[in-house]
């Protein structure tokens, strides 16, 4: 009741605390709710509790302690894994926002029937196994693939290291992550008065200026929400790295799969998975103050 | 004369008018207009949204553009702004062509329909765009958005957020933003289309104030003719693409020189007949068998006679007045309105068509259905050509 003329906060914000509350103060009604048991069921029992077994192992395997974390932050091999990790997911998106950019404003301007078919070529390799992509990359990059042997005869570069290489796997995981980049500076710059171009423009910005002065602020809560998503889901890739990458620039989810199937070292192989999701929790709450207002996920509004 | 010695060895505007093979009043006529346009065309492939129109606005006048939409009144305006490239004619903005210009370098003051304010931005940083495009030092550009907010009655909301401001409030933020690098001309497009009445006619009378204020060449577009009427120096009435004519709106209600501009403007009873002979002065219709006389004449034998519906009176049926300075007709009350200030009745036409008719409250009442003569002065009758196309009535 109290809160319905909170003075610290804009009129915009205090108007919808007072419609959530009217919600809360009709009589509640519970059976609603009964929705949700089969995704609770299924999120306890094999997320959430597989979750807190990992964590347990983490810190019980081989024995109680910390020893897996002190092992995981002293040894070089994890810290460079690490690095290249982060490092590869952050030029993934990087290299997608560049890509994404210029295809989402094509969306936003062209007609109803192109922009079914833009949306259809962004879909369309998601709909595709992500396998099957891969091993036509690995055909395409290889040695004696079609792309060396055109450099080779066109140019006579001899083959150049397009496998093997984190090249490879970075023009690999752009293309699969291409659509979660999309898609969201889509739904934010279709939410962009059309006028406030040419408003700006008329105002006596240049069309550069008028890009980097309005339309590029405007797009920003796409671009948070779209890199957020390319590079949480880079973090995570196995099967690009593993099959386009050399086995001596491993990233972190090959390290896991080595300590846990291979050397059978559960507690550091748990660790490692425990220390991915903690750094993913704390990018998002960076981002999250960051992006102030802007919506995290794709498509859902704030 | 000083832009030919600027120009040096460049062709000077005047120059190339002089190629075009205009003389030397017309060339003076562009240079001395705040906007001049001349055989302007815009075309869309092979349809002419503008067809070939002629207008001089003078400098520091107010002039609304009228008409309904897709009459070509907006693609004008935004040819003005540089928004739409000027097909073929001429288009000067103070004896300057600027049909070359990009927008961004006209100069030009513009408030759109939906305000276009930026949203990411202050209403202070909104109005302080221009003037950072202008490269305005920081402290006097404070100086100059206080002034113009202050002069749009908006002093204390320049923290707030556009989101935050209502329609009204919102309009004025714009039409400070457009005004506060003290552009020589402001267009308008349909400012005030998305607000009520109440707050449109004390805005209108804004708009007024500040026009007087400033100084400037308005450029106002509206479909709404009370609007117009009530705020223009003159009106340009657009239909089909092109200008159907030009004038103050005592010219343009009292004297219309097309039955599209007649009817556009206000409300009308229009009766459709044919030539029937020509009287000192005057032309005699034939409406549907009734002689009417009316002042002046026309091209051609399809006529029509154009009554402002407040010029005639309801007799009862059957009255014939004794001086020939009053006309007559017999027409069938189809339906009363009571308007708080008199009645008004729409009634049927010897010519099948429906009129209407205003009356005050000291004039005879008449029930729906009920007979009666319609009576008007000779010289309220303005005699046009009857171009065959029913003109769009709005009230």
């Amino acid at each position: 009741m109290s809160q319905i003329s909170a003075p610290s906060r804009p009129r915009v914000t205090s108007a919808g605390k007072v419609g959530s509350e009217a919600n809360q103060r009709a009589p509640r009604n519970w059976k609603p709710f009964l929705l949700l048991v089969p995704a609770f069921l299924i999120v306890s029992l094999f997320f959430l509790a597989p979750l807190v077994d990992v964590f347990i192992r983490s810190i019980t395997d081989p024995r109680l302690g910390l020893q897996n974390y002190v092992w995981l932050f002293t040894t070089e091999t994890n810290i460079t894994v690490t690095v290249r990790t982060f490092g590869t997911a952050l030029l993934v998106t990087v290299v997608c926002v560049l890509l994404a950019y210029p295809y989402a404003y094509l969306m936003t301007i062209v007609g109803d029937r192109t922009r079914n078919l833009l949306q259809l070529f962004v879909m369309l390799p998601l709909w595709t196994s992500i396998l099957v992509r891969t091993l036509a990359w690995m055909v395409l990059l290889q040695d004696t693939g079609p792309i060396n042997g055109f450099l080779e005869t066109a140019f006579g570069i001899g083959p150049l290291p397009l496998i093997r290489s984190t090249f490879g796997v970075a023009l690999a995981m752009s293309q699969v992550l291409l659509p979660f980049m999309v898609l969201p500076l889509y739904s934010a710059m279709s939410k962009i008065d059309k006028r406030l171009l040419p408003a700006a423009s008329n105002l006596g910005a240049r069309p550069i200026t008028a890009f980097f002065t309005v339309y590029l602020p405007l797009s920003r809560p796409g671009i948070f929400a779209g890199s957020i998503t390319v590079f949480i889901l880079g973090l995570g890739f196995y099967i690009i790295p593993s099959l386009l990458g050399s086995s001596k620039e491993i990233m972190i989810s090959a390290l896991m799969y080595q300590q846990i199937s291979v050397f059978l070292m559960w507690g550091q192989g748990t660790a490692l998975g425990i220390f991915l999701l903690a750094a993913t929790v704390l990018i998002l709450v960076v981002v999250g103050r960051l992006s102030k207002g802007a919506s995290m996920f794709p498509g859902v509004e704030k | 004369m000083t832009s030919n010695e600027i120009a040096g060895t460049a062709p000077s505007p005047d120059q190339i008018l002089r190629e075009l093979n205009l003389d030397t009043q017309a060339i003076s006529t562009i240079n001395h207009a705040g906007i001049s346009l001349r055989n302007v065309t815009k075309r869309y492939g092979e349809k002419a949204v503008v067809d070939d129109i002629d207008l001089i606005v003078e400098p520091g006048e107010f002039m609304t553009f009228l008409g309904p939409s897709g009459s070509g009144k907006t693609t004008t305006l935004n040819m003005i702004a540089g928004f739409a490239s000027v097909t073929e004619g001429l288009l000067h903005i103070y004896g300057k062509p600027v049909a070359k210009v990009p927008a961004h370098k006209r100069d030009i003051g513009m408030v759109f329909q939906n305000y276009a304010l930026f949203p990411h931005m202050t209403v202070a940083e909104n109005i302080a765009y221009p003037l950072k495009r202008r490269k305005i030092p920081k402290d006097r550009q404070r100086t100059m958005v206080k002034d113009v907010l202050d002069m749009v009655r908006m002093g204390d909301y320049g923290n707030r957020s556009p989101a935050e401001l209502s329609g009204g409030q919102q309009q004025r933020v714009a039409l400070a933003r457009a005004l506060v690098y003290s552009p020589r001309v402001l267009l308008m497009d349909e400012p005030l289309g998305a607000l009520d009445k109440k707050l449109r006619e004390w805005l209108q009378a804004e708009i007024k104030r500040i026009h007087r204020e400033v100084g400037s060449t308005f450029v106002y577009v509206t479909h709404d003719q009370e609007e117009a009427l009530s705020m223009s120096d003159r009106i340009a009435v657009f239909n089909n693409g092109k200008i159907e004519q030009v004038g103050s709106s005592v010219e343009l209600y009292e004297r219309p020189n097309t039955l599209f501009v007649g009817r556009f403007l206000g409300e009308s009873t229009v009766l459709i007949g044919k030539r029937a002979g020509s009287v000192d002065g005057g032309t005699t219709v034939d409406v549907a068998g009734h002689q009417i006389s009316v002042p002046g004449d026309r091209v051609g034998d399809d006529l029509a006679v154009l009554i402002r519906p407040e010029n005639i009176v309801l007799y009862q049926e059957g009255y014939r007045p004794d001086s020939a300075s009053f006309q007559s007709v017999d027409v069938r009350v189809l339906g009363v309105t009571y308007l708080g200030s008199g009645w008004r009745y729409e009634v049927l036409l010897p010519d099948g068509s429906s009129g209407t008719v205003r009356v005050s409250h000291s004039s005879e009442s008449f029930a729906e259905g009920s007979k009666a003569t319609m009576v008007w002065h000779v010289e309220s009758g303005v005699l046009l050509q009857d171009s065959g196309e029913l003109g769009e009535s709005t009230t």
